[in-house]
């Protein structure tokens, strides 16, 4: 699993780093965001829904994101 | 030339849900109020006595327009002060039928602040209802936990201070009045712009969302509805101010919201005009932009939208630059690194979020100005982080 250590960062920095990220992976990947910004599980879902990507879990600081388009 | 308050030229007053410009009424009337309305109006004398009778005729103003009766209405210093008093006062009223206070998630901070030291004071709790993705109350979840055992007060906003979804206070009312739970409605953003359905039983706002001065709150009890007072020295069961009242405000206040009223339903029409073009133009020149809130049922003033990759301060501070005041949903929470709760609560972006809200003097020009100069600041600020 691809993992993107964005804790400390402020949104919308860990939202950032999970675009350019999921640009270079195949279709079916899951992303791992670790991101403690309190904003971070929210607008990640929300990014989630507008750029139709599956997220797929929240367990702590990880938030986890499947690549399905 | 008439006086909006604001000044010409290129900058652009755009935050009017925070803080309206003087209406060119309150003005006049304040002005006239300092001379005539500066006594005590508890006092006997004929100072007094004036002072007296400007403040009745303010209440049976402000209680026409509310559709109340004039002792029914009550003005304190501010709209927090309205909002804290009718949650704890109307809290204190019903002890002896329960403790719970039930409240939407996009409540106002204000209201928010008092839930929180209503369940610290305790005994007492806060349960809080959920929204839709376009801000909208879930009215099932409302009508579920009203008619709980034990709920003392309900609290839902008119329309959203954040994104300007209309709620269904009629129908929240309609559950209230089935389970004899009082509702008290914040209709800060409303009150001047959009009549409030009849219904609940305590409701506040504010005199400078509406182009009164500032430090005006309007609190209303309805006659059979028990409220007790939450502050020291003070066994009151009607609402009373905390100290003297700044008449000459609140005369200027009455008299703003008169005027307002009376130019409302021609102002929604060009208001509304002018926010769906904002709504229309931003969605087809500023990519990856999620415009929220209700598109319809909707305040007539207000609109919101999230730039994606965009801090939002940093996009407010780049509008001001460019001469346009905003504000953003983030901004009540800045302080704290919290996400916008009503935002959050709706599941939407909540950063590189900005809040856009009209008034009497702006203009269409105004508008395209800031709709011709955010594509571009948009556009720097994500090319920075690299997007």
């Amino acid at each position: 699993m691809i993992v993107l250590d964005c804790l400390g960062q402020r949104c919308p920095l860990p939202v950032i780093a999970l675009a350019k990220k999921i640009r270079n992976v195949p279709v079916g990947e899951v992303i791992r965001v670790l991101a403690d910004d309190p904003a971070a599980p929210n607008d990640i879902r929300a990014w989630c829904r507008m750029k139709e990507q599956e997220f797929v879990r929240e367990e702590g600081t990880a938030l986890d994101i499947r690549k399905i388009s | 030339m008439e006086s909006t308050g604001v000044p010409p030229g290129a900058a652009a007053y755009l935050d009017a849900a925070t803080a309206a410009p003087l209406h060119p009424v309150a003005r006049q009337a304040l002005l006239a109020a300092l001379d005539d309305g500066w006594a005590d109006p508890d006092r006997l004398y004929s100072a007094g006595r004036r002072a007296g009778q400007l403040l009745d005729a303010a209440r049976a103003a402000v209680a026409e327009a509310l559709g109340a009766r004039p002792d029914e209405v009550t003005f304190v210093s501010s709209g927090t002060a309205a909002v804290h008093a009718a949650v704890l006062g109307g809290l204190a009223g019903r002890k002896r039928a329960g403790r719970t206070l039930v409240h939407s998630a996009i409540e106002h901070s204000a209201v928010l602040h008092a839930a929180a030291r209503h369940v610290a004071d305790g005994p007492g709790d806060a349960v809080e209802v959920g929204v839709d993705l376009r801000g909208r109350l879930d009215l099932d979840a409302w009508r579920t936990a009203v008619h709980r055992p034990g709920v003392a007060l309900a609290s839902l906003i008119s329309a959203s201070h954040e994104v300007g979804t209309v709620q269904p206070v009629a129908a929240a009312a309609q559950v209230c009045a089935e389970a004899g739970v009082p509702l008290y409605v914040d209709a800060a953003q409303s009150v001047g712009h959009l009549l409030v359905p009849p219904g609940w039983s305590l409701l506040s706002a504010s005199a400078h969302k509406w182009g009164g001065p500032p430090g005006v709150g309007v609190l209303v009890v309805r006659k059979g509805v028990r409220w007790l007072s939450p502050y020291p020295g003070d066994d009151h069961h009607r609402p009373r101010p905390v100290g003297a009242l700044d008449l000459p405000a609140v005369v200027a206040a009455a008299a703003s919201l008169r005027a307002a009223m009376g130019e409302a339903a021609a102002e929604a029409v060009r208001l509304s005009a002018l926010v769906e073009r904002i709504r229309t133009v931003v969605a087809a020149t500023v990519p990856d932009v999620e415009v929220v809130g209700d598109p319809d049922d909707r305040l007539p003033h207000l609109v919101t939208f999230s730039c994606l990759y965009v801090d939002g301060e940093a996009l407010l501070h780049g509008l001001d630059r460019a001469g346009f005041a905003v504000s953003s949903g983030s901004s009540c929470t800045a302080s704290t690194l919290r996400p916008s709760h009503v935002l959050e609560a709706m599941g939407v972006l909540s950063h590189g979020n900005v809040r856009v809200s009209l008034h009497r003097g702006t203009t269409a020009e105004d508008v395209d100005r800031f709709l011709a100069v955010l594509p571009a600041l948009v556009a720097e600020i994500r090319q920075e982080a690299g997007m």
